[in-house]
């Protein structure tokens, strides 16, 4: 997951020549029965070896034989390839995490309350609930909880992210996480993995694909390609009686190239890839997923909970307006806001500064000699500038009221309370011990949440802000940030409840969170991704983690669920609509012998039967390899409403995979009769 | 083709859809018991099979209560049958069936296939026409009704157990809906001419001083539940094209309205059952669409003519009238052949086997193509909807979400199912048809060599599995190998597709009912008509390819070259 890694090439020549050697160990049709479409392809193959082979020994024509022959395994062989270079992408990643893997020495402490009483342990020896100590320079043992101590740990390891970050005993910054470097003080950590179980074990199972189960729909596809094949077996052998009825059956070549080139090879061969490939964009985002399932689950999501702070809105407040009291105008707040704020390096104060020169072009003069900074503290509540032309204050509105010694007027107060209302924070500001007027601080929406969460309803999934504010604040924010529903005054129990009852009219829920206290909603959402920086508790109950602590990016988790559900569909559209051409190539070199006249259906004009039934073959062949990029890479996704979704790719899929193989198989009987092998 | 032509068809398909629309208004009524005109009797009948009509029933005991009335249904005709010489209201004697016969007619019946191994006029009694097989056009139309609205109440509800009760379902739509209609109708053709006597066979000396016998008997109100029920049985052995059985063209035009109107109807109450009429008009969309084609195909094929006909100097203004009533004409002639094939019903007002090769691949194909376009009484409704699952499935990915269908999840265990249903048609089609035709016993029932002849085999089979019942012609059925095997491929037609079906209908109304959102496959409109169409061809139709073009489209082809068999 470290940088490197998410540079790497989507294919380069090494991966290519391992997963050409798996492909090859993957023929093992005790491995290959997993995949109906594409042992019956293997079986065929095998069949039509073995009568290549009889003819060439009894001196027939054998080359007709054992072209087809060559291309039914060449179809297999691509198949088993499309899976082994995913899966190769994903073990690259694999082994850099495993190198962040090695054994250590722990210290493992004989007695809760006593840290200088310690024994040398190997990590893999550590058994859950064991405490460690673990000192600047050690690497940690094990996936744990800080119950003790606060340190500075270096977890580029699993994140890529080389800035340290601080893990302390309490609180939702508690989790460890095996095989990350303590870079500074103390910390003692408890046990919660036992070797082999890890958080990085976990990870490197799952880029690998060791772990991998079908997923519900990955199911639900291989019964219905398995059901094809069947069919069309049907179709295919009753042909024998069929043909043997006015002339002579088909030989058996014939009758394999037929069922092969019906049968849905192209979505078969390439249907784990695209499952494998769908785990590994997740990866490759910085995002790990438990299972497949999950992913999966991500692409059916209804509702999404994002917290408001920091996934929302910024999580800091900004200046979003002046708001003079009669007497004064608009511009002169701006100044004396301006003024007051010269030496304020807070976010707050740099953003009145932003708001000044934005609203009435004023430039922050640099800091004046002989000006005098009054500090703000907690317990004056008040912060300024004292400069030669003037005194100039801002602060909690009812502690510069006070400190001017007057009464607030109504105008201040109405204002105040609006801004309060709004969700806003307001600051009163003052020249001179003068009140001038107020201004307003907002939690700033996130630009480009709108459209976002625009982009989401037309998806079909409802956006839900949870927030602690109240109910006021909350609403004021929600709808400035066009979320569709919001839950106030949240608390843990909140969220819980309201997953639930979403669940139970029937939606599939998504959520992230970091707190202990967020784990019961994590485990309960369809979707729950924990942050990498949250607690264990969390990281145990969501199943998904974000490395990048992002909440936000919760959004893509879900369009990378949609994406891999939609390359399936479009594949299986494609591979489907494929079989009219096949058919037009295949049937009337199949009976031409028996019926001239059906020689009429030869709409292509394919050059002789044999040419006409190998360059069918060699599309269907060719055509696995040709989609590997797509499989790989997943068919784009374009958030917008599911008919116009459905419109677009069953144009594309649906309609190009009825025309594209009548063009490819025109290609390469066109090539087959150039290189003089038809 | 005409003008008038067409506007004969499109007349009558308007009075199909018009009647459809406040038809279905009143199946949906029937069906959630709002109509109670005859609750005495139905209360009688209840109270005599010891029935609860309140008690709901699960998937498995609706489905062994429908195959329990079935098997009654089958061993009662099948006695009937064999008995039938011993037994009243036999005014010409004859005897009992062979029990090749009597398997094959009474499975025949039970299974709405009404394919038909003997000529009415020269095997059947009166009291078989009546108690057997009449009877049995009512039960396995109500029987398809009521699995069908099993499957209709699986979708409309959440979290569902049971899906109504077998028996009050049975009851009510033989009650409410198909005596009533089959009354209306019956009345309506012996207005139209046709008999209804229980009088014997009329002898008649002819012109030239020969006797004749004309056969007679109670016709007009078993040829009127014989389409209603798309059941197709002809009480004549040429079914709708004798003069009894057709005597007008508006007798065949309100002959083809009842095999219609029901099957239409049900995609409406499908719509009226899940709160969602445009789900139904979706599903009526794609069966009107294909009923059109098919019509437009035979019309065209047989207008242009037979090529060997117009190099011999008949005139191309007259089309291929080889096998046509000229009472009907072409136009109806097409329309009766769309119909007919792809409702189920399998009756018959021309020769399929005279028909120009491409137009008859058409019936060919309806049928192969599931019978759902409209399909059999309820049967073409809950096969619409397999298809609507996996067309809902491959393309319900593509928006990038588990594949629903009115907030249904479609998941594995439906798509399972739904394949074992898919299944059952090429299995039986395909299989039987490719053994008979390398059995000499067997292509011995074949009247014609090459491709001709092929057809006449796949039709058989076609036929049978689809439970249409129609013949094409050519073909010598009545032989122990084609009762038995014709027999066997009806029964898994009927019964291998209804339990998978019924098992898909327990998993669905199990599963929460989920809200619908812009997110969701939207299936209505256009492009779910066109994508359910196109998914009914590739899925449905593809794998007849082989033999299609090995029997009709050889035909054409070498027809057209000259070549004939």
């Amino acid at each position: 997951m470290s940088t490197t890694i998410r540079r790497a090439a989507m294919l380069n020549r090494a991966l290519l020549l391992r997963a050409s050697l798996d492909a090859l160990r993957k023929l093992d049709p005790r491995r290959l029965v997993r995949n109906p479409v594409i042992f019956v392809t293997e079986i065929v193959a095998i069949l039509v070896t073995v009568l290549a082979a009889r003819a060439l020994a009894v001196g027939q024509d054998w080359t007709f034989q054992a072209g087809i022959a060559l291309w039914l395994w060449l179809t297999v062989l691509f198949a088993t390839f499309a899976e082994a270079v995913a899966e190769g992408r994903g073990r690259a990643q694999a082994d850099s995490l495993r190198r962040a893997r090695t054994d250590t020495r722990a210290k493992l402490l004989l007695r809760a309350d006593d840290r200088s009483l310690f024994q040398p342990r190997a990590s893999t020896e550590l058994r859950v609930g064991d405490l460690v100590l673990v000192e600047a320079g050690d690497l940690i043992p094990s996936d744990g909880e800080v119950v003790e101590g606060i340190a500075s740990v270096n977890e580029a390891a699993v994140t890529g992210e080389s800035a340290p970050v601080i893990r302390e005993s309490g609180g939702d910054r508690s989790a460890v996480t095996g095989g990350t470097l303590v870079v500074s003080d103390w910390i003692v950590v408890r046990i919660t993995a036992a070797a082999g179980s890890t958080f990085l074990d976990r990870m490197i199972s799952l880029v690998e694909g060791a772990a991998r189960q079908k997923t519900p729909n990955e199911i639900a596809l291989d019964i219905l390609l398995a059901g094809m094949t069947i069919i069309f077996l049907i179709a295919v052998a009753t042909l024998v009686g069929l043909a043997s009825w006015n002339g002579q059956p088909p030989s058996v070549p014939v009758l394999a190239a037929l069922l092969v080139t019906l049968i849905p090879t192209t979505i078969g061969g390439l249907l784990s890839a695209i499952g494998i490939a769908g785990m590994d964009r997740l990866v490759r985002f910085n995002v790990l997923a438990t299972s497949g399932r999950a992913v999966e689950a991500a692409g059916d999501v209804d509702v999404l909970l994002l917290d408001k702070t920091g996934t929302i809105t910024l999580g800091n407040r900004q200046a979003a307006c002046f708001i003079p009291v009669p007497g004064a105008t608009e511009r002169e707040v701006a100044e004396a806001a301006m003024l007051s704020s010269l030496a304020d390096e807070t976010p707050e104060g740099r953003s009145i500064l932003a708001l000044a020169r934005e609203r009435h072009a004023m430039e922050a003069p640099a800091l004046p000699d002989g000006a005098q900074v009054i500090p703000f503290t907690a317990q004056t509540r008040i912060s300024g500038l004292d400069l030669v032309q003037g005194s100039y204050r801002k602060g909690a509105v009812d502690a510069l009221v006070k400190s001017v010694g007057g009464q607030a007027p109504a105008e201040l107060r109405a204002a105040v309370d609006r801004i309060a209302r709004a969700g806003g924070t307001p600051l009163a500001v003052a020249r001179n011990g003068q009140l001038l007027g107020a201004i307003e601080l907002k939690d700033i929406v996130k630009t480009g949440m709108r459209a976002r969460f625009d982009a989401l309803r037309t998806m079909g999934i409802r956006t839900v802000m949870v927030t602690g504010d109240n109910r006021l604040t909350a609403a004021a924010i929600a709808a400035e940030a066009g979320v569709d529903d919001f839950i106030a005054e949240a608390t843990p129990e909140d969220k819980l409840a309201y997953i639930r009852k979403a669940q139970a009219e029937g939606r599939l829920v998504a959520m992230a969170g970091d707190g202990t206290n967020d784990a019961p909603a994590l485990a309960q959402a369809d979707v729950g991704l924990a942050m990498q920086t949250g607690t264990q508790a969390a990281r145990e109950a969501g199943n998904m983690v974000d490395l990048d602590s992002d909440p936000t990016k919760l959004i893509e988790v879900v369009e990378i669920g949609k994406q891999l559900l939609i390359t399936r569909g479009a594949l299986t559209t494609f591979s489907i609509a494929n079989d009219v051409a096949k058919y037009f190539a295949i049937l009337p070199a199949i009976f031409v012998a028996s019926y001239p006249e059906l020689g009429a259906l030869n709409i292509m004009a394919l050059a002789s039967p044999e040419s006409a039934i190998l360059s069918a073959v060699i599309f269907n062949a060719l055509i696995i390899v040709a989609l590997v990029p797509l499989a790989l890479r997943g068919v784009r996704y374009v958030p917008v409403g599911a008919a116009a979704l459905l419109r677009r790719n069953l144009l594309i899929y649906g309609l190009g995979g009825l025309l594209a193989p009548f063009i490819g198989i025109k290609i390469i009987d066109l090539i087959l009769v150039l290189l003089g092998l038809a | 083709m005409t003008a008038i032509g067409w506007a004969q068809i499109a007349l009558v398909l308007a009075a199909i859809v018009a009647a459809a629309i406040p038809l279905a208004r009143y199946i949906a009524a029937v069906a959630a018991g709002r109509v109670t005109f005859l609750a005495p009797l139905e209360r009688a009948i209840y109270a005599a099979g010891g029935i609860d009509p309140a008690r709901g029933m699960g998937w498995k005991a609706y489905t062994l209560a429908m195959l329990a009335a079935n098997l009654a249904g089958f061993l009662l005709l099948f006695s009937l049958l064999r008995l039938q010489g011993l037994l009243p209201l036999n005014p010409q004697g004859f005897d009992g069936l062979s029990p090749w016969l009597a398997f094959n007619t009474a499975i025949s019946f039970v299974t709405n296939t009404n394919w038909q191994a003997y000529s009415g006029e020269a095997a059947m009694s009166y009291l078989s026409q009546m108690a057997g097989l009449s009877v049995q056009n009512f039960l396995s139309a109500a029987t398809g009704i009521a699995l069908a609205l099993a499957l209709c109440r699986a979708f409309a509800g959440g979290g569902l157990k049971e899906l109504g009760n077998f028996w009050a379902d049975f009851v009510r739509m033989n009650l409410y809906v198909l005596l009533p209609l089959a009354i209306v109708v019956g009345l309506a053709f012996v207005a139209l001419g046709m008999p209804q006597t229980l009088a014997p066979y009329v002898e008649a000396t002819t012109l030239e001083g020969a006797t004749q016998t004309i056969p007679l008997g109670p016709a007009a109100f078993q040829i009127a539940i014989k389409h209603l029920g798309t059941n197709g049985g002809g009480f004549f052995g040429v079914n709708a094209a004798h003069p009894f059985e057709g005597p007008s063209a508006l007798a065949t035009s309100l002959q083809i309205w009842s095999h219609q109107v029901i099957p239409f109807a049900l995609a409406l109450v499908f719509g009226h059952m899940v709160r969602d009429s445009r789900q139904g008009w979706a599903l009526l969309a794609v069966m009107l669409a294909f009923v059109l084609a098919g019509t437009w195909i035979v019309y065209a094929s047989e207008a242009a003519g037979n090529p060997l006909h117009l190099a011999a100097g008949v005139s191309p203004a007259l089309g291929n009238m080889e096998g046509k009533e000229v009472r009907f004409g072409l136009a109806l002639g097409a329309l009766f052949v769309a119909t007919t094939t792809g409702a189920s019903c399998g009756a018959v007002n021309l020769m399929h086997d005279s028909l120009m090769p491409l137009a008859g691949l058409v019936p060919m194909f309806l049928i192969q193509l599931g019978e759902v376009l409209p399909g059999g009484v309820g049967s073409g409704l809950y096969g619409m909807l397999v298809f609507v699952l996996l067309a809902v499935f491959v393309a319900g990915l593509m928006v990038g979400r588990t594949p629903e269908y009115l907030g249904k999840k479609v998941q594995a265990r439906e798509i399972k199912l739904a394949m074992l249903a898919v299944l059952v048609l090429p299995a039986a089609i395909l299989g039987f048809t490719a053994i008979s035709l390398v059995l000499p016993f067997a292509t011995s029932s074949l009247q014609d060599a090459g491709p001709h002849g092929l057809s006449e085999m796949l039709y058989a089979f076609t036929s049978a599995a689809g439970n249409n019942g129609s013949a094409f012609g050519g073909l010598t059925a009545d032989t122990p190998w084609l009762n038995t095997t014709l027999g066997i491929a009806m029964a898994l037609g009927r019964f291998a597709y209804i339990v998978p079906m019924m098992a898909i209908a327990g998993s669905i109304a199990a599963k929460p009912k989920l809200a619908a959102s812009s997110g969701s496959f939207p299936t209505h409109g256009p492009l779910f008509v066109g994508l359910l169409a196109g998914v009914i061809l590739i899925l449905g139709g593809l794998q007849f390819m082989p033999a299609l073009a090995l029997g009709p489209i050889a035909e054409h082809f070498l027809l057209f070259a000259g070549k004939t068999f």
